[in-house]
């Protein structure tokens, strides 16, 4: 067997598949924190919770509907998307006037809501949901085998932060959104409704927690606690590459699931801090984040 | 100040005499915990700087406590002290860290830094890892006072809460709490007068998390048990919603919202996974219509700062 600095490929592809796999879901779920923070000013703690709401989605749709994978791709986030938009309208519309850490605190209440009435009626432990018959099997690449399910999540991740980045960036609708970040009363002067705007923003980050929920249930069990542990790296995600740009959560995200999962072969160890480590260097050395700039 | 004072008497004689009527080990249990809410209270009222990783603080004390206490086999005033001096140290690491960004990034990053500190904690080998350090001794205080008996310990945690109180009270009402007092208002102000605001927040934060940690290392020597559950993120959780409950900002606030807090998880703790949505919604609750906290709201009912 082949060795790269006495590793077996085998293991080091396998873990950098896996490091980008966990990447797929740190730049989908950064991705959405980020465009919510941009407009509603407010760090989604509910972020991790939506994921989990995501995944429930998709189970519930298979096993009470007999809706499948492909169903649940498209409405488990407008589901959870029009949950968002409902608590958006009802509780974090009362907060943009006071402290952004009021949103804080408010999201993260309701995060432990979610979790505790799941927790309550499906205990702790994992529900499995299959791999979509398209995508069962795998094919051999060579130097290591490859499950197709796997390779769609990565490039089906790829392409929607890469179309959320074109829509942010490129077109009128991303135009307002980003104008509207800068100035939200000049905006509204202009005669766009800023406050609708504003609520299907938080419906879409939301809805891409629920995605991103939807294509991890077949890799990960669906289980109540998935998202709250999982949010709080993201978080340091976040931080490292700063909330200024659309392409720097892109790449932050795939970027550290990489390099976590190649220290899952050369220092297991630490394979759960070293994102947090990296967050401590990343401040020492650029407070801003790697992608951000301080105001 | 003379309503603070009468406030400080009404607290102090409410833990002396309320052994007679609620068990001690709750109390105990409360006074560690609104030691812990007023360390934390100093930082975000105010400093200003919400910390959502105090957890850390109040699980390595208890850690270094613990381990003093029963491998050392040192004597409990020294064990408390290892676990404050191990919390200092820690705050000082992470506040270097920390204090580099404001507002919700100064949240997100003490989270995270505290989440590191869980995954140290549970692949450690002095920590015991999922079990914890457990059966740790009480011990002989100073060497003549036995802390099994359960009025010496009672004395002792309400003697160590008073004094960590006293010392929150005076940084607050000194030169040094003006200045953070004027750093929350206004940064760039207080910048201009020709304060060093990065000295300020950092020693308030080290000063906060030494004291988390001195509530963290009597409550391990009052329950002889050091967990992962001091560590992690839900505890941090649970002391900001004691200050909201209690009062953000107020120097009564976090203790009764230690006290109620403490209570409701004592009354429904056999209701499992309810307690968390109970918690859940009490902080949106709070967040929407009662943002004063009951200490705030009676102060401002009072029209008194209390």
């Amino acid at each position: 067997m082949t060795e790269i600095f006495g590793v077996p490929t085998q293991a080091l592809f396998g873990q950098l598949l896996i490091g980008l796999i966990n990447g797929s879901f740190y730049a989908l779920l950064s991705l959405g924190l980020a465009v919510i923070f941009g407009l509603l000013n407010i760090i989604n703690f509910t972020h991790g919770a939506q994921y989990m709401l995501g995944a429930f989605c998709a189970y519930f749709l298979l096993n009470k509907a007999g809706l499948g994978y492909w169903w649940s791709l498209a409405i488990a986030p407008l589901v959870v998307g029009a949950v968002g938009v409902l608590i958006e309208r009802t509780m974090l519309k009362r907060l943009y006037r006071l402290d952004h850490l009021y949103g804080l605190l408010l999201t993260f209440g309701l995060a432990l809501i979610l979790q505790g009435l799941f927790q309550f009626g499906f205990g702790a432990s994992g529900l499995p949901y299959p791999i979509p018959a398209e995508l069962s099997g795998g094919r051999n690449l060579g130097f290591m085998f490859l499950p197709n399910y796997r390779a769609w999540v990565i490039v089906a991740s790829l392409a929607v932060c890469l179309a959320t980045w074109f829509v942010i960036e490129k077109t009128k609708l991303g135009s307002y959104l980003r104008a509207a970040t800068e100035n939200p009363q000049l905006v509204q002067a202009f005669g766009i409704n800023v406050p609708r705007m504003i609520m299907l923003t938080y419906g879409f980050g939301v809805g891409l927690a629920a995605l991103a929920g939807v294509m991890a249930a077949p890799i990960y069990q669906v289980s109540p606690r998935m998202g709250a542990d999982l949010i709080i790296v993201v978080f340091a995600v976040v931080v490292i590459g700063g909330m200024g740009s659309i392409l720097g959560s892109i790449v932050t995200g795939f970027g550290l699931g990489i390099v976590e999962g190649l220290t899952k072969v050369f220092y297991p160890e630490a394979s759960n801090t070293v994102i947090f480590i990296i967050m401590a260097i990343v401040l020492m050395i650029k407070p801003a984040g790697l992608f951000g700039s301080q105001k | 100040m003379r309503h603070q004072r009468i406030a400080f008497g009404v607290m102090v004689a409410f833990f002396a005499l309320a052994p007679l009527a609620m068990y001690p080990i709750f109390l105990m249990k409360v006074m560690c915990f609104a030691l812990f809410a007023c360390a934390f209270n100093l930082l975000i009222g105010f400093g200003g700087l919400l910390s959502f990783g105090h957890a850390m603080f109040l699980g390595i004390a208890g850690y270094g406590s613990a381990h003093a206490a029963k491998v050392w086999g040192l004597t409990p005033e020294i064990a408390i002290l290892t676990g404050t001096a191990a919390a200092t140290a820690l705050g000082l690491i992470t506040g270097l860290i920390a204090i580099r960004r404001q507002g919700i990034y100064f949240a997100m990053i003490t989270l995270a830094l505290a989440q590191m500190v869980y995954f140290f904690s549970l692949q450690a080998n002095f920590t015991g890892g999922e079990d914890g350090i457990q059966a740790v001794p009480r011990g002989m205080l100073f060497g003549v006072l036995d802390l099994k008996d359960v009025w010496a310990m009672y004395a002792t945690v309400l003697a160590t809460f008073i004094a960590g109180f006293l010392l929150i009270y005076r940084a607050i009402h000194s030169p040094f709490g003006q200045v953070l007092k004027a750093i929350r208002e206004n940064e760039p102000r207080a910048l201009s007068l020709g304060y060093d605001i990065n000295r300020y927040k950092l020693l308030a934060y080290v000063l906060s998390a030494g004291l988390a940690g001195l509530a963290g290392a009597t409550k391990s020597i009052v329950f002889q048990l050091a967990s992962l559950t001091d560590v992690h993120w839900t505890m941090s959780g649970e002391v900001v919603l004691m200050c909201l409950v209690g009062g953000l900002g107020t120097v009564f606030g976090p203790v009764v919202g230690a006290l109620v807090i403490v209570a409701m998880a004592n009354y429904l703790a056999q209701l499992g996974a309810w307690v968390t949505v109970v918690q859940g919604v009490i902080f949106v609750v709070c967040v929407l219509t009662f943002r004063r906290g009951i200490v705030g709201e009676l102060g401002h009912f009072l029209k008194k700062p209390l």
